[in-house]
């Protein structure tokens, strides 16, 4: 509980804070104050050293030199425990559970009560019972991990974390992998945690968050803390400019379309996932050359099977699909490569995943997919100088950092994964262009970038299909935007549509009217 | 039918299963924390070579079994150090250990009692012999169930009665306890009990030593139950068999006890069918019989009897992320 006569010592006081990795800075003399029962957001670009710093803060790392006060008191965090001893909870970018425990024993985990799990279980049960009404945190206490989906996944994290009796919790990027209604749930539980006195920190690289929830903000930028500000006393652009040491254009300047002859044109098309469910319901729309026709919807609406089903990944269950007016089935089945070759580019929705074979290197990851190109091979042999010229000259124009070709794609950033995938796609001169969640997972710097390239295709006539869960980035960008809801197009709004109107047809809400499945 | 069904196959079914039912649960605890552990047959054989000297030269059965139990949990920390401190490769560190194992025992044998490799014949309070259960009085008069218990359930070694009793134990440990729990977490995402604030290495040399310790039971059982000393490679890959079986039983100590049973009565019709000539058939080949444990294991692993997923994050040595 706070101190209620005098002013409370600080939550969290970081003085000096400094860690090298080799020759790598990635802490360089912080300091940090967080008062108690605010929420505090700290934000940064990619690779600025967040994460290190809350490693530091949560035992993972010692720190080189510097300084750790919790509530006042200097202390050693030697290890994740002692870190949970002084009440702090950490919920990972990448959730630490047990997919095939239940609830409780996830949450009991480490924190058993007793040698015979029987004692522990009766108490864990009612303190649950008693977190889950205080903070309305429901969730099924028997239910399997792997059962639940992630936003619920994420509030048995932060269980975990108030179970182990934390007063100060530090979320490393939440909103990630949530839905945009699943993300106003979780502000409004934190905004039930402070009130009860809890002292949030909140990692992230998204603006818009820390604008709409965290009460103070400090920013990053290469290892040192920049500044601090009050939320209420700062703005995006500042907070922009200080990550990104720079200006930052956040709205894409870009002159009208001048759209074309119809470039690639989907009919009835309709798509069953493994388990055959209909997850795109008959949809038809036409993509003009010289346009950008963005595709918003909320996560799992269809767009992700939509794209694999263009880009031939997927054998559409029927409907068709033509390409420069050419119809995309003689092969009859899905098949990627002979797409490339006819002028479908692809920048996958996972990079991870689809877009990159991570342990590869720079300059192999650059012509994947484009590996029998004559330009990279003779014979049976890969051409290695032109293979090395032509990733060089991607990595200046596209300012991939660092400019190392030989280097593993697992070893760049976010954007630079990012960037790599688009010189690949975007160099080949391609007819239509099909873009899945540009900018996700990438810092504020890459973004302006990469909106940038999108608008000059589409300047330079390609016809350029974009998929975001990023309102704002479907927003900007896009010169139509379609609308999915439940595997169908719920509606077509032209570039001035507003967030409230789009986020309607979002919810499969049309004109006023909800729509019954 | 006296060949499958008689007394006689029955009671060997449960002497052949011991070995595998111990070596199965060993390679449990070891799996279920995360350690792939391909070495049961090395360390097995260790400990069979173990007891096998060590009793002959002290005379007694008892410092055999104990000799059994220190050489195999020294070589699963060989295997603990190999895979979770160096963070090597559990495949290979298993392998060498059944390797070097294989030679040093047979080296050793034949430098300090010149018998080729063999230690010599045990007799006497040498062995682990056979006990009755008690009140087998009583109950033989009782139909079927004396028969029963007098027949089939008593009248074997003790170290038998250790290995089923270790199935309820294990049981119990593994989804009761602490331990237990924590054990289970460790198979499946050790970054969890990490960021938890336990200690990875820790609880996976605990299981380690758990696996070593069954292990040495069940190489002395070879060498002081089943058979009267060591000879050379006489584990005859029953070590992989028992793997076979836990892959069988899903990692799951009940399903294990049965694998176990299963593949241990194969094993007995085995012997027995050697050399018999059937009407019809002609001369059973034994060798499809012995390697049905394997076709069994390779039918599920296929998917066609349920599916058997290991746990997720065996075989992967903990890295601290970043």
């Amino acid at each position: 509980m706070a101190d209620q006569f005098s002013k409370a010592a600080p939550a969290i006081e970081l003085s000096g804070i400094s860690k090298n990795f080799g020759p790598v800075q990635a802490n360089k003399d912080i300091d940090l104050v967080v008062e108690k029962g605010t929420i505090h957001g700290i934000i940064g670009e990619n690779g600025a050293g967040k994460s290190t710093l809350m490693s530091i803060l949560y035992g993972f790392y010692q720190a080189d030199s510097g300084t750790i006060k919790i509530d006042g008191n200097a202390i050693k965090i030697p290890d994740s425990q002692a870190a949970i001893a002084a009440g702090i909870g950490m919920v990972h970018q990448h959730f630490m559970l047990v997919k095939n425990f239940s609830v409780l024993e996830n949450v009991i985990l480490g924190a058993e009560g007793g040698a015979i799990l029987n004692q522990g279980i009766a108490l864990a049960k009612a303190e649950l019972q008693r977190l889950e009404e205080d903070y309305a945190l429901d969730v099924d206490i028997d239910a399997l991990i792997e059962d639940l989906p992630v936003g619920l996944q994420q509030r048995v994290e932060i269980l975990k974390a108030l179970f182990r009796g934390a007063d100060i919790l530090i979320l490393d990027e939440p909103t990630g992998v949530l839905t945009p209604a699943e993300a106003d749930h979780l502000f409004r539980i934190f905004e039930q945690l402070r009130d009860q006195g809890k002292t949030i920190v909140l990692i992230t690289h998204k603006l818009r968050e820390i604008m709409a929830i965290t009460d103070d903000v400090s920013v990053m930028r290469q290892g040192q803390m920049v500044a601090t500000r009050k939320t209420s006393e700062t703005n995006v652009e500042e907070l922009a400019k200080l990550m990104v040491g720079r200006s930052v254009l956040l709205r894409v300047d870009k002159d009208e379309a001048i759209p074309k002859e119809e470039k690639l044109t989907v009919k009835n098309l309709t798509v069953k996932d493994d388990r055959g469910v209909v997850m795109v319901d008959n949809v038809s729309f036409g993509v003009r050359a010289g346009e950008i026709v963005g595709i918003a919807g909320v996560a799992g609406n269809g767009q992700s099977e939509l794209m694999e089903a263009i880009s031939g990944i997927v054998t559409p269950e029927s409907g068709s699909i033509h390409l420069d007016g050419k119809l995309i089935d003689e092969y009859g089945s899905a098949d990627p490569g002979a797409l490339r070759k006819r002028g479908m580019a692809h920048v996958p929705e996972d990079r991870h995943h689809v877009g990159l074979v991570l342990p590869f290197s720079e300059r192999e990851n650059a012509i994947l997919g484009y590996q029998g190109d004559d330009a990279y091979t003779s014979g049976m042999f890969l051409k290695m100088d032109a293979i090395e010229a032509d990733a060089r000259a991607k990595i200046e124009q596209y300012d991939i950092r660092p400019p190392v070709t030989s280097l593993k794609a697992s070893n760049f950033s976010g954007g630079n994964q990012q960037k790599i995938v688009l010189s690949r796609e975007m160099e080949r001169d391609p007819v239509v262009l099909l873009i899945g969640q540009p900018t996700r997972g990438v810092d504020v710097g890459a973004i302006e970038f990469i909106h940038k390239r999108i608008i000059e295709m589409r300047d330079a006539g390609k016809a350029v299909l974009l998929v975001s869960v990023e309102l704002d980035e479907i927003r900007s960008l896009a010169d139509r935007t379609l609308v999915m809801f439940a595997g169908k197009i719920v509606g077509e709004r032209g570039p001035g549509a507003s967030e409230g109107e789009l986020g309607l047809l979002m919810a499969g809400i049309e004109d006023g009217e909800e729509k019954h499945e | 039918m006296e060949v499958l069904f008689g007394l006689d196959v029955l009671n060997s079914t449960i002497r052949l299963s011991t070995p595998l039912l111990l070596a199965a649960l060993a390679g449990l605890y070891s799996e279920r924390a995360g350690i792939v552990d391909i070495g049961l047959e090395g360390k097995m054989l260790g400990a069979a070579f173990a007891a096998g000297a060590a009793a002959s030269v002290a005379g007694s059965a008892w410092i055999g079994l104990f000799a059994a139990v220190v050489i195999s949990i020294l070589l699963s920390m060989l295997h603990g150090f190999a895979s979770i401190t160096a963070r090597g490769n559990q495949i290979v560190s298993g392998v060498a250990i059944n390797f070097v194992v294989a030679g040093v025992a047979i080296l050793l044998g034949q430098t300090w009692f010149g018998l080729g490799g063999k230690t010599p014949q045990l007799r006497g309070a040498e062995r682990l012999l056979e006990i009755d259960l008690p009140g087998i009085e009583l109950l033989s008069d009782i139909p079927l169930i004396g028969w029963l218990y007098s027949g089939l359930l008593s009248g074997h070694g003790i170290l038998v009665y250790v290995a089923f009793l270790a199935v309820p134990i294990t049981w119990w440990i593994l989804f009761r306890t602490r331990f237990g729990l924590r054990l289970r977490a460790l198979g499946e995402n050790p970054a969890a009990v990490d960021t938890a604030g336990i200690s990875v290495s820790w609880g996976r040399y605990r299981a380690l030593v758990i696996c070593g310790l069954l292990c040495g039971i069940a190489g002395a059982y070879l060498a002081l139950g089943l058979s009267a000393g060591f000879v050379k490679d006489m584990t005859a890959g029953k070590g992989f068999i028992a793997l076979a079986a836990l892959i069988f039983a899903k990692w799951k100590p009940v399903n294990v006890m049965f694998a176990a049973l299963l593949f241990g009565y194969l094993e007995a019709v085995g012997i027995r069918m050697q050399g018999k000539i059937f009407p019809v058939i002609g001369e059973v080949p034994v060798a499809m019989i012995q390697a049905l444990p394997y076709v069994l294991t390779v039918v599920l692993l296929a998917g066609f009897i349920g599916k058997a997923i290991p746990p997720k994050a065996s075989g992967i040595p903990y890295v601290k992320e970043r």
